[in-house]
């Protein structure tokens, strides 16, 4: 059977402690994961060499990017002692996580696409100062001095199983320079195994290389050591690091579409932008709409929604015409309906795609499970439902008038605003609770690579500093 | 003294033998202690009592090991509270008494009354241990949880019984657990970092520390700050805590760099100690534990049906039974679960493997850096 190894400074390790992965629907075992001890990823963090891509400049670094974007895509490339085509990856993608094989091949050319245009993903970083300042750690910028130095001297990653394309957000860190040492997702050793081998056979040393499947304590204490990273997951995995300005932390979205008054009153014109927002790539994304907030018309527009949901069926992942994921682990399904239907037992709140389909969100086809599109209409913005966030295409419709919004909605990884209403405007601008901000018709999961997603690795990994150089006769 | 190991006679004996002669020493073993334990004139209160709730004479009716299972299991909850002293065998009951807890991190802890038992158990262990690794002589580090549990006398008992003398470090593991159950990591890390920064100066300042007992998590963090076979240590006894063959593939050929003996052992305040098979590589560092037959004895028991014992190479939940004067343990249904193993020439009864945390309860046990 396919053995995926711990990558040690990018050497592979075959653990004694290994856990099987298994195809979501058929239950047929697809391989093994070596899976470190907590106190192997301690020592090996403190041990790795912290400059090994400081002889590189951040231009040799960006061409090795764009040439491994190149590699993902199209060769073949080592995993444990065999070696994965693209399609293979693909397949074996879907097959542990239960996404359809289009939103596979979707996410990785979202990958690619960072990859291959790191160049500008980094200029959106940097905002455009001359990358060499980076190499020599001072420059003219401006006719000044601008001086950066890394304090990410190792970056860490605590990654996700929901979606490949989050593998997108951690890779600019070679180009900065950063060694990385990751910790996968327990269904997704694909994606950040085969970036890694796209990154060696591009020419990138193996020792700026750390992959580490392992437990929550492994995942602990790769935080802990080391000097900067990124860490996806629920409320309650992050909650602990949430005031660590190590650690950035990408929890829960609560993404919306909101609307004002007057596209309210035209709210069918929007609803294509509110249901794509909602169910792109599965519903899966911290991306993905998951309420909409509007001051009137709410019952029709949830009406309408649901009406176009309920539409979507519970197909394998390796049909053409698959919207949503399965469950790999059915528990995890059962868990999120019953909590749904607890919460809806509070007045105020009604699940109308469950009104329109007759029968159950969860679908249950022998070893796999299915949660169906849900749309929920919230009278009070106050429910429980009104603004949560699920692994699956949910959205609550909460009507609120436009003067409260701003108190109501809470916080938010990306807020789409269809108004042309100024005031609103200005404190959607100012308000310290959105992350990203899109006014106009724009789906909540459109990005724009040039600019920083939920925080800036560039600053998360370097510091200004105040430099002067005596100038040399 | 009975030998905890019988590998001196083993170059004579089929193994077959020695399992059969280690077979009737434990029957005549167990008759002797269910005599004693069920005597009015030198059982203790808890055991008589119970006698007289039953409708059978265990001195009569318990002639093997194996009728040991005509008990109910033990009831660990029978050692929260007191009164302490209704362990206490009457014809002991003038000798100094000390008592050891175990758990306790909420509410009462359990209590074993203890006499003699932790000496005996160690100096057992203590001939199991080879001189070139923990010198005669040569002084120990104890750093491991202290307070009222009887890891922190018995270890120092076995320093001294190899003529050392034993440094310690004091480790509350209730106040560890509180921090876990807490997610308070930031406080227990600093806790772990005040233990260990007191080892590595008693390490600093003393040369003749030859010999540690730690944890496994202390383990790591001293191993992350020195090299202990630098440090001029030799051996390292290891308990404590769950220790996977991973952990222990790690411990041996990395934290200690092949350099210096690991000695991973099982036990606990109830049964006392186990000790592990001698290293094998045939056995792929799975840690494999021998209980100190007759005193005491580990099983791996159908959880379904606890009086079975699983096959060998299956797994099933770990039952441990104590024989010794000072306490009677039938049939005690342990909060783990382990692979079962054979008997082995150095010990010529069952052995217990990969012994984890048991996984038929509903909520994890926490561990923490202890």
């Amino acid at each position: 059977m396919l053995h995926i190894p711990i990558l040690r400074h990018g050497v592979a390790y075959e653990s004694i402690d290994q856990v099987e992965l298994v195809h979501h629907a058929t239950g047929t075992p697809i391989a093994t994961v070596s899976q470190a001890n907590s106190g192997m990823v301690a020592r090996d963090i403190s041990r790795m060499a912290d400059d090994v891509l400081e002889r590189f400049s951040v231009n040799d670094l960006i061409a090795k990017s764009k040439k491994a974007a190149e590699l993902f895509m199209t060769a073949s490339l080592p995993i444990g002692d065999t070696s994965q085509t693209f399609d293979d990856y693909i397949g074996l993608l879907s097959a542990t996580t239960g996404m359809p094989i289009t939103y596979c091949r979707n996410n990785a050319d979202k990958i690619r696409r960072v990859l291959s245009d790191i160049d500008k993903v980094i200029h959106g970083l940097t905002r455009g100062f001359d990358l060499s300042i980076l190499d020599q750690g001072y420059g003219s910028h401006n006719g000044g001095t601008l001086s950066y130095f890394r304090e990410g001297r190792i970056f860490g990653a605590v990654l996700p199983s929901n979606s490949p394309g989050v593998h997108s957000l951690w890779v600019p860190a070679i180009a900065l320079k950063a060694p990385i040492a990751l910790k996968p997702g327990r269904e997704e050793p694909w994606t950040p195994y085969r970036i890694i081998q796209a990154f060696c056979e591009a020419g990138v040393p193996r020792e700026a290389f750390g992959f580490y499947p392992t437990s929550h304590a492994g995942a602990a204490e790769l935080l802990r050591h080391v000097d900067r990273s990124m860490l996806f997951g629920d409320r309650k995995t992050t909650q602990p690091w949430q005031n660590d300005p190590k650690v950035e932390v990408h929890g829960p979205g609560f993404s919306k579409v909101i609307l004002d008054d007057e596209s309210a009153d035209h709210w069918e014109k929007h609803l294509d932008l509110i249901a794509t927002s909602i169910a792109a790539n599965g519903g899966r994304s911290c991306i993905n709409a998951s309420s909409i907030w509007t001051p009137r018309n709410g019952r029709a527009i949830a009406e309408a929604l649901a009406d176009r949901l309920a539409k979507v069926e519970a197909l394998a992942a390796d049909d053409p015409d698959a919207e949503i994921a399965a469950f790999a682990n059915p528990a995890v399904a059962r868990a999120i309906n019953s909590m749904i239907d607890n919460d809806l037992r509070t007045d105020g709140a009604v699940d109308l795609t469950k009104e329109i389909r007759g029968s159950d969100r969860l679908v249950e086809k022998e070893r796999v499970s299915y949660l169906l599109p849900t749309v929920v209409w919230c009278e009070d913005h106050n429910h429980p439902l009104a603004n949560r966030e699920f692994l699956f295409p949910f959205a609550s419709v909460v009507e609120c008038p436009e003067s409260d919004l701003l108190n109501a909605i809470g916080s938010s990884l990306v807020v789409t605003a269809i108004t042309r209403n100024k005031p609103l405007i200005d404190s959607l601008m100012q308000s310290p609770n959105i992350d990203r901000l899109n006014i106009g018709s724009i789906p909540t999961y459109q990005l724009s690579w040039d600019q920083p997603h939920e925080g800036n690795l560039f600053e998360h990994l370097y510091r200004q500093r105040a430099f002067q150089v005596e100038s040399v006769a | 003294m009975k030998a905890a190991s019988t590998s001196q006679n083993a170059g004579s004996k089929s193994l077959d033998e020695l399992v059969s002669d280690a077979k009737a020493r434990l029957d005549e073993h167990t008759r002797e202690t269910v005599s004693w334990h069920f005597d009015s004139s030198t059982g203790c209160p808890f055991w008589l009592d119970y006698a007289e709730k039953l409708k059978w004479d265990p001195r009569k009716e318990i002639q093997s090991y194996d009728d040991l299972d005509k008990f109910d299991s033990f009831q660990d909850e029978w050692l929260r509270g007191g009164p302490v002293r209704r362990w206490v065998p009457r014809a002991l009951a003038e000798k100094p008494v000390y008592v050891f807890e175990t758990g306790g991190s909420t509410g009462i802890p359990k209590s074993r009354i203890n006499i003699d038992d932790f000496r005996i158990d160690y100096e057992l262990f203590s001939q199991t241990l080879s001189v070139n690794s923990f010198p005669q002589g040569g002084d120990w580090l104890m750093l491991g949880p202290s307070g009222p549990r009887r890891l922190r006398l018995a270890v120092e008992h076995l320093c001294q019984h190899r003529g050392g003398i034993c440094f310690c470090v004091d480790l509350d593991p209730r106040w560890v657990t509180k921090l876990v159950k807490s997610s308070r990591m930031q406080l227990m890390h600093e806790y772990k970092d005040h233990i260990v920064n007191q080892a590595l100066t008693l390490l600093r300042a003393h040369d003749n520390i030859q010999c540690l007992f730690t944890t496994p998590k202390l383990l790591e963090a001293l191993c992350e700050k020195v090299s202990l076979s630098k440090m001029g240590i030799k051996g390292v006894f290891c308990g404590g805590t769950q220790l996977t063959a991973q952990f222990h593939r790690f411990a041996r050929d990395e934290l200690l760099e092949g350099r210096v003996e690991f000695v991973p052992t099982y036990g606990n305040t109830l049964m006392g100690l186990a000790c592990h098979k001698p290293f094998d590589p045939v056995d792929q560092y799975s840690v494999i534990y021998h209980a100190p037959s007759p005193r005491a004895m580990i099983e791996v028991v159908d959880p379904d049906q606890p009086d079975r014992l699983v096959e060998y190479g299956e797994v099933g939940r770990v039952r441990l039974t104590t024989l010794t004067k000072e306490f009677f343990m039938p049939r005690f249904l342990e909060r783990d679960e382990a692979v079962r193993h054979r008997p082995c020439e150095a010990y010529p009864w069952d052995g217990a493997g990969d012994v984890r945390p048991f996984s038929g309860f509903a909520t994890p046990i926490v561990e923490g850096v202890y």
